[in-house]
């Protein structure tokens, strides 16, 4: 097996918190890591609802923040397509046909993603204006960093996306 | 015909899987060994010569019968 320095990086920034974005994302990370690559993707905004618990406690203070949790409650079973969730209709059709495609959900996704070493790491200050705390994130999250540690990741990577 | 060590059936599953698939396969392998994997998602035709070079093992051929193909990867890097 190659060498962990020798390892070429890859990041991906997940800004977007819709379910197709989210596969594309999962997908392009876990071929990446069957490629050997050492890759790093990054949830903030909209993209931490991909990490948050489906069931969770609103952990934000004050009042708007609490109304935005409950709007905003976000978790995979949650996400919606980027175009014609049509209210919900939409997305759940999209979701049957993957199901008879046996194309992997989102949560496959990232299970596979954890067994095949991918990093997910969860941006604190979305954490912080969105009212969400590190015990409503999903265990998979690895770490909480910042900007910084991101750029620390993005400048030696060889490939970096923003999704 | 060709000698293989091990086949992977990936009939009916999508990108990326056929390659993820692989990937775990020829960890459990040793090196020399051929891989031969079936798969009906055609982006495999392109997708696994890429694998091959960014992980430095061999794709020796691949070949379609009936909407089928089947690919056959050497393992090289341990």
């Amino acid at each position: 097996m190659t060498d962990e320095a020798k390892k070429e990086k890859m990041t991906i920034v997940m800004f977007s918190g819709e379910l197709d974005k989210a596969l594309a994302g999962f997908t392009l990370a876990n071929t990446a890591a069957s490629m050997e690559m050492d890759v790093s993707m990054f949830f903030t905004f909209w993209g931490l609802n991909i990490v948050k618990k489906n069931r969770t406690r609103f952990s934000g203070k004050g009042f708007i923040l609490k109304m935005f949790g409950m709007l905003n409650k976000g978790g995979t079973r949650r996400l919606a397509l980027s175009r014609f969730h049509m209210l919900g209709m939409g997305t759940s059709m999209m979701k049957k046909v993957m199901r008879k495609m046996r194309i992997a959900s989102i949560d496959e996704m990232m299970e596979l993603a954890k067994s095949l070493g991918v990093k997910l790491m969860a941006c604190t200050m979305s954490m912080g204006v969105m009212g969400v705390n590190a015990d409503n994130l999903r265990p998979e999250v690895d770490s909480l960093c910042g900007a910084a540690t991101y750029l620390a990741e993005a400048r030696k990577s060889a490939v970096n996306l923003f999704i | 015909m060709k000698k293989v060590d091990r086949t992977l059936d990936c009939i009916g599953l999508y990108c990326p899987m056929p390659i993820v698939n692989t990937a775990q396969e020829m960890k459990k392998m040793k090196t020399g060994e051929v891989l031969q994997v079936l798969a009906d998602d055609q982006g495999i035709k392109l997708d696994m010569p890429a694998w091959c070079e960014a992980t430095g093992n061999d794709c020796l051929a691949i070949e379609e019968e009936a909407g089928i193909y089947k690919v056959y990867v050497k393992k090289l890097v341990e």
